[in-house]
């Protein structure tokens, strides 16, 4: 692994494959997750994500390939067998229960006696700073108390892995990003491994140590969060993790990582490649909101960056996020680019015209999907 | 503006009224009246013809009479076994109409569930008369088979009124509990055997206090219909069924004692009452909440 981590990995899943009738949902898909580190599977809704979350813990059997946990294969070993826990999308509490007893609910099938599991419920509860809601209903806490409850009652059985199965997708958007940094403290605090399910971007950026990007049932790329958004190895990736311009086109010239393509209406872009072109091949290239530079003039642009120019359509303001989508002058392509923070352009009104220019070494092209 | 409000008011009262009155006139007519004065029947006796008086002596004669009350307590003894023998039934064919059968085969279950009472329930019990009476199908089939050497009797026993008591019933039962176990999350039961929970412990931790309004209210349904029940277990259980029903029956029909009989009607009521406040009791449920099951 390129994390170079010393210890045996947690999780080893090597070659799984599962089908559902003729469709496979899960095809062929090996990675290794090191102990003690945050692991993310990305990916958009049906892309088989949850099948192989699935599969992990036991839920559902692959019908071909192995996993092994903790360094121990888990063919034919049920869910309640595996040193695996799991965090359910919608949490999954016992509504029926108190939260100290939804806690001790794993110590109790264990045989851990009564004294002894109240002692270590509340002793977890404390430790996700809970103390005292032992005796509460799971109805009386707040969305966010209900996610720390549901992982301290995994967490209080020391599993070697934690499955978490898109547990903020059902948060509105302010406790969302709270309990983001929320998770990522409680992991690094227990130094239990993660397994992470999401089709959100922004949290498998933010939290994860290293992510999987899934789609139609196979990784598309497995990397860091800088590498997926800075190198993304398939136009997918590229597509799908941030923001980005997608341009379609056809290939004019290679000159060693620099290609030169057709936007269309004769628009001309050299963009980083990382594969060889032939002269008319079709291209998808990608080029970032923020690597692109708005200026009044050419002049105005950074010295190497060819001046392109556009006509303002839209501004769109959200802060330090804030954009401007214009559309370029030959092609007439709709591009987005982000706004700078010094507030320079804040006056751009729909219909100006603008300069823009970018590095052709921080946008990146892929063979084309397109006809 | 305060006179419309205070006529629309009046008005949604009067809409609520008339569309309430149907059914408070067939409570009063059909069970308030009857029941009050089958009271005043049960608490008189005679003492020359068409003279009466006020008297506990309906009453005092039940608990005076042993065949009363051993016919009393042995009919509440077998309805409340018949009502767990028909949970015990029911229990894994609502689980399997409501968790494992999937869409048209869901409904396909319901509907067997449903079809023995598309007869009614004389034709039904006759049914079971046929195949189970001396000269019948069940001992034939067991001569046939060599296991007895001789065809055996099996209507007129206390099992075969359990029987026909629990088939009767079986629907009223399965109903809740498919309601109940429908409303049961399959994550939590996925999340119980995450936890290292096995089949019995998620039944009892999870399950079953998930299901408990709507296996209390298939109970105090069945308990009701199997206690009051006067066809079964006089043809399956014959002169020995001993059912208090047939007490009742015997009073008013054949002995023309309505004061003992209204007095027996009573004591049924009383006794359905207060086991259905015990069971309420016992399973820590609110009638409300279980109501709304049924």
């Amino acid at each position: 692994m390129s994390t170079g981590a010393a210890a045996a990995p947690d999780l080893e899943v090597s070659a799984v494959t599962k089908r559902f009738a003729a469709h496979v949902a899960v095809n062929e898909v090996s990675f290794s997750v090191a102990r003690g580190s945050f692991f993310s599977i990305l990916g958009p809704s049906g892309c088989g994500k949850t099948t192989l979350l699935r599969m992990i813990a036991g839920f559902i059997q692959p019908d071909g390939g192995g996993i092994a946990i903790g360094g121990r294969d888990m063919r034919n070993v049920p869910p309640n067998k595996r040193p695996v826990n799991m965090v359910f999308q919608h949490l999954a509490l016992f509504p029926m229960m108190s939260v100290g007893e939804n806690v001790a609910f794993g110590l109790a099938r264990r045989g851990v006696g009564r004294a002894e599991r109240t002692r270590r419920a509340e002793a977890m509860l404390e430790r996700v700073g809970l103390a005292g809601a032992a005796s509460k209903r799971t109805d009386e806490l707040s969305g966010g108390q209900r996610q720390r409850v549901a992982i301290a009652r995994s967490l209080v059985l020391e599993p070697t892995l934690l499955l978490l199965d898109e547990p903020l997708g059902a948060l509105d958007l302010k406790l969302r990003e709270h309990m983001k940094v929320e998770l990522k403290q409680l992991q690094s605090a227990f130094g239990t491994t993660f397994v992470y399910i999401t089709h959100d971007q922004s949290e498998a950026l933010v939290l994860s140590d290293r992510v999987g990007v899934m789609n139609h049932g196979r990784f598309e790329q497995l990397g860091s969060p800088q590498e997926l958004y800075y190198s993304p190895a398939t136009s997918f990736v590229a597509g799908f993790v941030g923001a980005n311009n997608r341009l379609t086109g056809t290939v004019l010239a290679q000159d060693g990582a620099l290609v030169e393509f057709d936007a269309g209406g004769g628009l001309h872009l050299r963009v980083r490649a990382n594969a060889a072109f032939t002269r008319g091949a079709a291209v998808d290239a990608f080029i970032r909101p923020e690597a692109m530079t708005l200026a009044r003039t050419p002049a105005e642009l950074p010295p190497g960056q060819s001046a392109l120019s556009g006509e303002v359509t839209d501004m769109l303001f959200d802060g330090a996020n804030s954009v401007v989508l214009l559309r370029e002058a030959h092609s007439r392509r709709e591009l987005r680019i982000a706004l700078p923070q010094t507030g320079a352009f804040a006056d751009l009104r729909a219909g100006a015209r603008i300069c823009f220019g970018f590095d052709p070494g921080r946008a990146i092209c892929f063979p084309g999907t397109h006809g | 503006m305060a006179e419309t409000a205070a006529g629309a008011l009046w008005y949604r009262r009067l809409v609520l009224a008339l569309l309430l009155a149907p059914a408070l006139l067939w409570l009063l007519a059909l069970i308030v009246l009857p029941h009050f004065d089958l009271a005043l029947l049960s608490f008189r006796a005679r003492v020359a013809p068409r003279e009466y008086v006020a008297s506990l002596a309906q009453y005092r004669s039940f608990f005076g009479e042993p065949l009363y009350w051993h016919v009393f307590v042995r009919t509440a003894l077998l309805s409340a076994f018949a009502t767990a023998l028909t949970l015990l039934v029911a229990f894994p064919i609502a689980w399997i109409i409501a968790k494992l059968a999937r869409g048209r085969m869901s409904a396909l279950l319901f509907v067997v569930c449903l079809i023995p009472f598309w007869v009614s329930e004389t034709v039904r019990t006759l049914g079971w008369m046929i195949l189970l009476r001396e000269s019948g199908v069940l001992p034939a089939l067991l001569v046939h088979l060599g296991i007895t050497a001789q065809p055996v009797e099996l209507l007129y026993h206390d099992a075969t009124i359990l029987v026909g008591l629990v088939y009767t019933s079986l629907l009223f039962m399965v109903v809740p509990l498919v309601g109940s176990l429908e409303s049961l999350d399959n994550s939590l039961i996925e999340a119980a055997y995450d936890l290292g929970g096995k089949g019995w412990p998620i039944l009892r931790t999870i399950v079953i206090p998930h299901a408990a309004p709507g296996i209390t209210a298939g109970c105090i349904v069945v308990f009701m219909l199997t206690l009051g029940n006067y066809l079964t277990p006089t043809l399956l259980g014959g002169k020995n069924s001993l059912w208090f029903t047939e007490q009742i029956y015997a009073q008013f029909i054949t002995r023309f004692n309505w004061e003992q009989g209204a007095a027996f009607g009573f004591l049924l009521l009383a006794l359905s009452t207060a086991m259905v406040w015990l069971g309420l009791k016992a399973s820590g449920q609110r009638f409300s909440d279980v109501m709304r099951r049924v």
